[in-house]
């Protein structure tokens, strides 16, 4: 470690609060039992960390989480709410020591890592310093394109970002397998019966 | 008329919906953005039409048929570009075959605006394809039933 100290500025306050609501947030949605306002919740959950994200300087990661997260995950949630109940079924309480335990443990040994984690900032941490530096000095030759994300994205590991489309294309056709009505077997369309006639 | 408010706000919203979507698509090379974002805001511009006018017209102006065709299509775009960059004599999505000349690394825009356009149609169709199956499997719900 090279000594250096996270600056505490007023940007880290902010952080440390939106961090604050994220964790208040995930504790009323174990907390609630109704179905509608744990997803409100995790849309709002989602909202937070797009915040959080451009507080960081993170613009396209926030702006991907405020889309994706807050949007369309809380609609295909409220969706699949639908063909369920409305409310969680009460759980009877009990004590689970072992899961306790390994809860502790986990959280544990989380925090102990992090003793080992270069500063919050830090210029020369391993993020910062090997590829990304490479990264930032190189796209104006190479790319020449001003957003370095989308350069990092599209051309760097282009292979990489086809991998991602092809995981969302398998996605949609899995749905479509799954849920699809009126199927096509041996080259005949059947047609799903209406369960009342 | 049942729902006007919301019926005439959905109304004036979508188009500026969709030009956002592109706007977001196109100026992914210079701001934040790209085609996973365009392509979710493109679909939620729909969801919200489905939401308003329920699902079976939202389903005459974007039939899921059509919506499995742009998803291969847009996947195919993606690899086609690559397939296009080797057969230029370059490796695989190597942008710069497509304008060797250029001194500005105009290749690598194309490239990239390509690639994108591939990328934004998969999620849109793709997106669109998912809430179409999960809401679609129940008849439309009333009001005071949430």
């Amino acid at each position: 470690m090279n000594g250096f100290q996270t600056h505490l500025g007023p940007l880290v306050f902010l952080d440390l609060s939106l961090l604050t609501m994220l964790v208040l947030v995930a504790f009323a949605m174990l907390r609630s039992r109704h179905l509608f306002a744990v997803v409100m919740l995790s849309g709002i959950y989602s909202l937070l960390s797009a915040a959080f994200f451009v507080s960081l300087d993170a613009v396209d990661v926030a702006f991907t989480e405020a889309a994706v997260g807050a949007g369309i995950s809380t609609v295909l949630m409220l969706g699949g709410m639908l063909l369920t109940a409305r409310r969680e079924k009460p759980v009877t309480p009990g004590r689970a020591p072992v899961a306790l335990a390994v809860v502790f443990a986990t959280g544990a040994a989380l925090i102990y890592a992090t003793i080992d984690m270069p500063a919050f900032g830090d210029p020369n941490a391993p993020a910062n310093s090997s590829v990304g530096q490479r990264y930032v000095e190189e796209t104006p030759n190479d790319i020449a394109v001003p957003n370095i994300v989308t350069a990092v994205l599209a051309s760097y590991r282009g292979f990489d970002t086809l991998g991602e489309v092809m995981v969302i294309f398998t996605a949609g056709v899995a749905v479509i397998l799954l849920l699809g009505v009126g199927s096509v077997r041996g080259g005949t369309r059947i047609v799903d019966k209406d369960e009342d006639e | 008329m049942e729902r006007l408010i919301l019926k005439v706000t959905t109304k004036i919203l979508f188009a500026p919906i969709i030009l956002f979507a592109l706007y977001v698509q196109f100026h992914g090379d210079y701001g934040p953005g790209g085609g996973f974002q365009a392509g979710v805001i493109f679909a939620v511009a729909f969801i919200l039409h489905a939401f308003c006018f329920g699902l079976e017209e939202t389903k005459k102006a974007a039939p899921q048929k059509a919506l499995i065709v742009a998803m291969v299509l847009g996947l195919m775009f993606y690899a086609g570009t690559g397939v296009a960059t080797m057969l230029l004599g370059a490796n695989f999505l190597g942008y710069d075959a497509i304008d060797p000349a250029s001194t500005h690394h105009a290749g690598q825009h194309y490239g990239i605006l390509l690639v994108e356009w591939g990328v934004g149609m998969t999620v849109a169709s793709t997106m669109l394809t998912i809430f179409y199956h999960f809401t679609g499997r129940e008849p439309d719900i009333d009001q005071e039933d949430w």
